[in-house]
C-alpha cells in the first residue's frame, strides 16, 4: 500500500503554486521551517495532512506538497480530530491564524487539547485579523487600535500558552517566524511528541499589524532553552507563560514528562489496523446477536 | 379490522416505571408473535409530569398507535382521573386499588379493577414499582394470554439478579390469577402466532442498520429525540469496532464526520433541529469538498428549543436551505421503523456514488416510538457500493491524479488520502480540477462555472437510486392523500378505512424529499380529482416544496402542530371535512388525558380552545 520509502528532501515538499501573502509576511518563514522539519523527519509527502481553517495563515496547505484540507473559519481541529481518529497513521498538522483557533474556534482548541488527540497545531499568531484586512483579534494587546477598535482595544488579551497548560496540553511551545532553525526544532519535537501539540508563532502580518511587528519581538523575546527553564514543570511553565512585556519568551515551555496517551491509542476501535483499512462488514453471527437483543 | 386488537394506556409521572412495564408488556406479547406498536407521549422531566405511554397489540402488524385505549393501566391518581373517562364500552381500568380511587363515574360499561397491590405483591410498600407488575399480570390474563411467556421476559430483563427475577414473576403471578378470579376478560382475546418479532425503536434501526452497512465512525451531542442512537453506538462500539465520540458541540461532530468520511471511513451523526442548524456551515463545506457525510435530523417540535419532547415535520425547510450557495444534497425521509433499517445503507451508498451530503429526515415519533419487526426485515446483508474510491495506488498514475476532475458524469474519482501519487488539497473555496484554489488570485468565470456545472451534472442520474413515491390503492381513486415521512402508518390506515366506508382515495408516500420524484408524482396526482396533503406541521412546508418543484397545487391540507401525532380518525374526519368543501384542516388532540392546568393557575379555562380556526385562511364553502 505504501510506496517504498524514498529519501526525503525539501523540495519534495515544495509545490508548483506560488504561496499568495504579502512580501514580507510572517507566514513565509513558517511555511520554510515545515518544509525543513519534514524533510528532517523524513515524513512522506503522502503520509502527511495539513489542515487549516481561513485566514492568511491558513492558505498555507495550499502551498506545501501533501495532502491537505482547508476548512471553514475555526473549524480545522474537528475536521483533523476526524481524520486522526480515520487513519492514525497519517501525520496531521494543523495550521491557521489567532483569529481561526484562538476566536471563533476557541472551544475546538480547549476541547482538543483536553481530548489529547495526536495532531500538532501551528497557530500563526500576528495578533489581528489579516484576510478581512486588520480588525482586533482575541490576541490583540489591549489599547491597541485597529480598524474595528479605532479608540483602543477595550478587552483583554488572550494567553494561549497559559491558556493550553490550563487546558491539559502536553506539548506547549512558542516560536517566532524569522527564527527558523529554533521553529524547525520545536516542530520536529511537536510532531514526535505523542498527543496533541500547540505550537504559537509570532507571526507578523506586515500589512496591517504595525505595534507588534518584527522589530517589537526582536526588542522583546528570549528563548528559554538559553535559560534554565525546566519544561518538565508545569508550574515553572505557567510562570513563562505569564510573562510578556518588557521580555517575551519562546520555545518549548512544557512537555508532559508523563503524559496521557493519545485518544487515537485509546479508543477501542483503533488498535490495531487504522479505521479506514479495516473491514467494515458484520458477518451474519454478530447480526443475528444484534436482532436477538430485540427479542 | 378483522384481526382482534387492543391498546394498552399506561399512565404515571416520570420515575413511576411506565416505560419499562410498557416493555415488559410489548416483549411479552412480541414473544408470542404478537405485533406491537407503541408511542409515549411524555415530557422534559426527569420526574413527575405526566406520562402516556400507548402500545398498540394484534396479530396483524399495527402501522400507528390507533385512536383510543381499551386497557388502562393508571400508575397514579392523576391518570386515572385524566384517562377514565376516555374509556370505551367493553374498556378496562387497572389500578392499584389500595393507593387510588376514582374521582368519577366510570363510562358506561367500563370495568374497574382496583388490584390488592399490597396483598399481592408485599415488596410493594418498599418498591412502589411493583404495583406496575401486578398490573402487567392482570393485564395479561385480561387479553386472554398464558403467564409463562411474561415470566420468561423478567428472567431476561433482571438476568443478573435471580432474587428481582423471582419476586417479580411472583407479583406478576399473584395479578394474573387475581384477575382470573375477581374480572371479565376482554371481549376480544389475543391469539399468539408463529411470527418471530424484534422490538425496536426507529433510532435503535438508525443505528444498528447504519452500522450494517459499514458505519465505522459515529460523533455525536446529545440531543433529544437523537440521543438514543448515540447510547447504541456507545453500547456497541467495541463489540463491532466502531469509533464512538461524544463531542463538545454539533459544529465539532460534523467536521470530525466529515474529516473521517474524507479519509475513507463510512462516518455518520445525527442530531435534532438545533444541533443541525450548528451543522449547516460544514454541511456545504462537504459539498465543496465532494465528501460524502450522512447526517440523521431527528425533528422535534420547534422552533429554537421549541417542545422538545414532541413530534413535528418542520424542519424541512431548514434541511432544504442549510447552508450558502447552490450545491447538491439528499434528504431522505424513512417512513416507519423498519425503513429506519433500510434507510443509512441507502444514504452511504448514494453518498459515496455521488459525493454528496446526505441527510436522514426522521421525527420523534418514529425514533422514539417502538415497533415490532419481522426479524427476516433485519438478518438481510446490504450490498455495501462504496463508488468511485481509489483505495490503493500501484505504481505511478498515467497521468497526473486530478481530484475534481471535470467527468463526463461530473462524478472524479476519489483517492483516499495515504496513497502517494495522489496528493491533493481540498477547499472550501471553489477550486479547479486540481485542487488549487480559484478564489483569491485568480477568479476565473469559466473556470469558476466549469466546476459548479461539473458537481451539478451528478444530479442528473441520481433520482433512479433514490426510492420513488409509494403508491397504495387504485390509480384512479377519485382522492389523493400525499404524506411524506413517518405518516405513511397512520394515513395508509385512515386510507384502508375510507374505503371501507366507499371513499374512493388512494395514498402516495413520499421518502426522497430532494430532489423529488416529480414526475411519478404528476402521474399520480394527474390521475386523480383532488389532492390534499396531510404534514405534521403548521405551514405546510411540504405543499410549498412540492409547488415550487412541479407546479402542483393540492387541493385540501390536513395539518398537525400540536405536538402530539396524528391518529386515523384524525385523518379519516378531516378527509371527509376537505371532501365537504374545506381546504385546510388543522387537527388537535382534545382527549382530556392531555390537558394540564397549569401550575400558576394562569392558563384560563379549556371551553372553546378545540375549536381553534386558521386566521386568514378562507374556507371553500
Ligand atoms: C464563519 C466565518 N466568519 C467570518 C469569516 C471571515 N473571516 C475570514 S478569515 C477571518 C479572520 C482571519 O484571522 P486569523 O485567523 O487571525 O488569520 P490571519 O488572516 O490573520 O492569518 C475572518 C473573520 C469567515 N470566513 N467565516
Ligand atoms: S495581510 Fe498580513 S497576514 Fe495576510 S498575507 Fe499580508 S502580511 Fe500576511
Ligand atoms: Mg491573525
Amino acid at each position: 500500500m505504501t510506496a517504498p520509502a524514498t529519501v526525503v528532501e525539501v523540495k519534495d515538499f515544495k509545490p508548483e503554486v506560488h504561496s499568495d501573502w504579502c512580501p514580507g509576511c510572517g507566514d513565509f518563514g513558517v511555511l520554510t521551517a515545515l518544509f525543513q522539519a519534514c524533510a528532517q523527519l523524513q515524513i512522506q509527502p503522502h503520509n502527511l495532512m495539513v489542515i487549516s481553517g481561513i485566514g492568511c495563515s491558513s492558505n498555507l496547505p495550499g502551498f506545501i506538497r501533501s495532502y491537505g484540507a482547508h476548512t471553514l473559519h475555526g473549524r480545522l481541529l474537528p475536521f483533523a480530530t476526524g481524520c486522526k481518529l480515520a487513519n492514525q497513521e497519517m501525520t496531521i498538522i494543523g495550521t491557521g491564524g489567532d483569529g481561526d483557533g484562538y476566536g471563533i474556534g476557541l472551544n475546538h482548541f480547549i476541547q482538543a487539547m483536553r481530548r489529547n488527540i495526536d495532531v500538532t497545531y501551528i497557530v500563526m499568531n500576528n495578533e489581528i485579523y489579516g484576510l478581512t484586512t486588520g480588525q482586533v483579534s482575541p490576541t490583540s494587546e489591549t489599547g491597541m487600535k485597529t480598524k474595528t477598535s479605532p479608540h483602543g482595544n477595550l478587552e483583554g488579551m488572550l494567553n494561549p500558552m497559559a491558556l493550553a497548560l490550563a487546558a491539559g496540553c502536553g506539548f506547549v511551545a512558542r516560536g517566532f517566524s524569522s527564527q527558523i532553525k529554533h521553529l524547525v526544532e520545536l516542530y520536529k519535537a511537536g510532531i514526535e511528541h505523542k498527543g496533541f501539540a500547540l505550537i504559537d508563532v509570532f507571526s507578523p502580518c506586515v500589512t496591517f499589524n504595525k505595534l507588534n511587528t518584527y522589530q517589537y519581538f526582536k526588542e522583546r523575546i528570549y528563548k528559554l532553552e538559553d535559560e534554565d527553564h525546566d519544561t518538565g514543570s508545569f508550574h515553572a511553565a505557567m510562570d513563562k507563560a505569564l510573562e510578556w512585556d518588557p521580555k517575551i519568551p519562546i520555545g518549548l515551555f512544557y512537555r508532559n514528562p508523563d503524559p496521557r496517551p493519545p485518544l487515537d491509542s485509546l479508543d477501542p476501535a483503533l488498535t490495531g489496523q487504522p479505521l479506514v483499512h479495516q473491514d467494515y462488514t458484520i458477518d451474519s453471527e454478530t447480526r443475528g446477536e444484534l436482532i436477538r437483543e430485540f427479542m | 379490522m378483522s384481526e382482534p386488537e387492543v391498546i394498552v394506556g399506561i399512565g404515571g409521572a416520570a420515575g413511576d416505571g411506565t416505560a419499562s412495564a410498557g416493555n415488559t408488556l410489548v416483549l411479552s406479547m412480541a414473544r408470542q408473535g404478537i405485533a406491537a406498536y407503541s408511542y409515549n407521549s411524555y415530557q422534559s422531566v426527569i420526574r413527575g409530569g405526566h406520562s402516556w405511554l400507548r402500545l398498540r397489540f394484534s396479530a396483524k402488524k399495527p402501522l400507528n398507535h390507533g385512536d383510543q385505549v381499551n386497557v388502562l393501566i393508571a400508575l397514579n391518581q392523576d391518570s386515572l382521573d385524566r384517562h377514565l373517562q376516555e374509556l370505551p364500552p367493553g374498556g378496562v381500568c387497572l389500578y392499584n386499588g389500595a393507593k387510588f380511587q376514582p374521582s368519577y363515574d366510570p363510562p358506561a360499561r367500563v370495568q374497574l379493577c382496583g388490584l390488592p397491590v399490597p396483598d399481592l405483591a408485599p415488596d410493594s410498600v418498599r418498591l412502589p414499582v411493583m404495583q406496575n407488575t401486578v398490573a402487567v399480570g392482570a393485564a395479561v390474563q385480561m387479553m386472554g394470554l398464558g403467564f409463562e411467556t411474561l415470566a420468561a421476559v423478567f428472567e431476561t430483563t433482571f438476568a443478573k439478579k435471580p432474587a428481582v427475577v423471582q419476586k417479580n414473576v411472583e407479583a406478576a403471578r399473584n395479578g394474573y390469577d387475581y384477575a382470573a378470579k375477581n374480572f371479565q376478560p376482554l371481549a376480544t382475546p389475543l391469539h399468539p402466532t408463529d411470527q418471530k418479532w424484534a422490538q425496536s425503536s426507529g433510532n435503535d434501526l438508525l443505528a444498528m442498520g447504519a452500522a450494517l452497512a459499514g458505519c465505522k465512525f459515529y460523533a455525536a451531542y446529545p440531543m433529544s429525540p437523537a440521543t438514543h442512537i448515540l447510547e447504541w453506538f456507545a453500547s456497541h462500539a467495541k463489540r463491532l469496532g466502531i469509533c464512538v465520540r461524544q463531542v463538545e458541540d454539533e459544529i465539532s461532530v460534523v467536521g470530525m464526520c466529515i474529516g473521517a468520511n474524507h479519509m475513507g471511513v463510512r462516518g455518520m451523526c445525527a442530531t435534532s433541529g438545533g444541533g443541525f442548524a450548528l451543522m449547516s456551515e460544514a454541511i456545504g463545506m462537504a459539498a465543496m469538498y465532494e465528501t460524502p457525510v450522512v447526517i440523521i435530523n431527528v425533528m422535534r417540535a420547534g422552533p429554537s428549543t421549541g417542545v422538545p419532547t414532541k413530534t413535528e415535520q418542520a424542519d424541512l425547510n431548514q434541511v432544504f436551505g442549510a447552508s450558502q450557495g447552490d450545491f447538491e444534497r439528499v434528504v431522505i425521509a424513512p417512513v416507519s421503523m423498519g425503513d429506519c433499517f433500510v434507510t443509512p445503507a441507502v444514504a452511504f451508498d448514494v453518498a459515496d456514488k455521488y459525493q454528496i451530503p446526505v441527510v436522514i429526515l426522521a421525527d420523534l415519533l418514529l425514533c422514539e416510538g417502538s415497533e415490532t419487526v419481522a426479524t427476516e426485515v433485519l438478518d438481510v446483508e446490504f450490498p455495501i457500493d462504496r463508488g468511485e474510491l481509489i483505495t490503493t495506488a500501484d505504481g505511478s498514475p498515467d497521468e497526473p491524479y486530478l481530484r475534481y476532475k471535470d467527468t463526463p458524469s461530473g462524478i472524479s474519482p476519489r483517492a483516499i488520502p495515504g496513497l502517494p501519487e495522489h496528493l491533493y488539497v481540498s477547499g472550501s473555496d471553489e477550486h479547479d480540477e486540481d485542487g488549487v484554489l480559484l478564489s483569491d488570485v485568480f477568479t476565473d468565470p469559466i473556470r469558476r462555472k466549469k466546476m459548479v456545472d461539473k458537481r451539478h451534472r451528478k444530479m442528473s442520474t441520481i433520482l433512479r437510486d433514490l426510492p420513488a413515491p409509494m403508491l397504495e390503492g387504485p390509480a384512479d381513486a377519485e382522492t389523493t392523500l400525499l404524506g411524506w415521512g413517518s405518516t405513511w402508518g397512520v394515513i395508509k390506515e385512515a386510507a384502508e378505512r375510507l374505503t371501507a366506508e366507499g371513499v374512493s382515495v388512494n395514498h402516495l408516500q413520499i421518502k426522497t424529499m430532494i430532489p423529488l420524484h416529480g414526475d411519478e408524482i404528476a402521474a399520480v396526482v394527474e390521475q386523480s380529482q383532488r389532492l390534499i396533503i396531510i404534514e405534521n406541521n403548521q405551514s405546510g412546508q411540504f405543499a410549498r416544496h412540492l409547488r415550487a418543484e412541479t407546479g402542483i397545487v393540492a387541493h385540501g391540507h390536513i395539518r398537525k402542530y400540536d405536538g402530539e401525532p396524528f391518529e386515523p380518525k384524525h385523518i379519516v374526519s378531516a378527509v371527509n371535512d376537505i371532501i365537504g368543501g374545506q381546504e385546510v384542516v388543522d387537527v388537535l388532540s382534545t382527549e382530556p388525558g392531555f390537558r394540564t392546568d397549569h401550575p400558576t393557575g394562569t392558563s384560563g379555562s379549556w371551553e372553546g380552545l378545540n375549536q381553534v380556526t386558521r386566521p386568514g385562511v378562507p374556507t371553500k364553502a
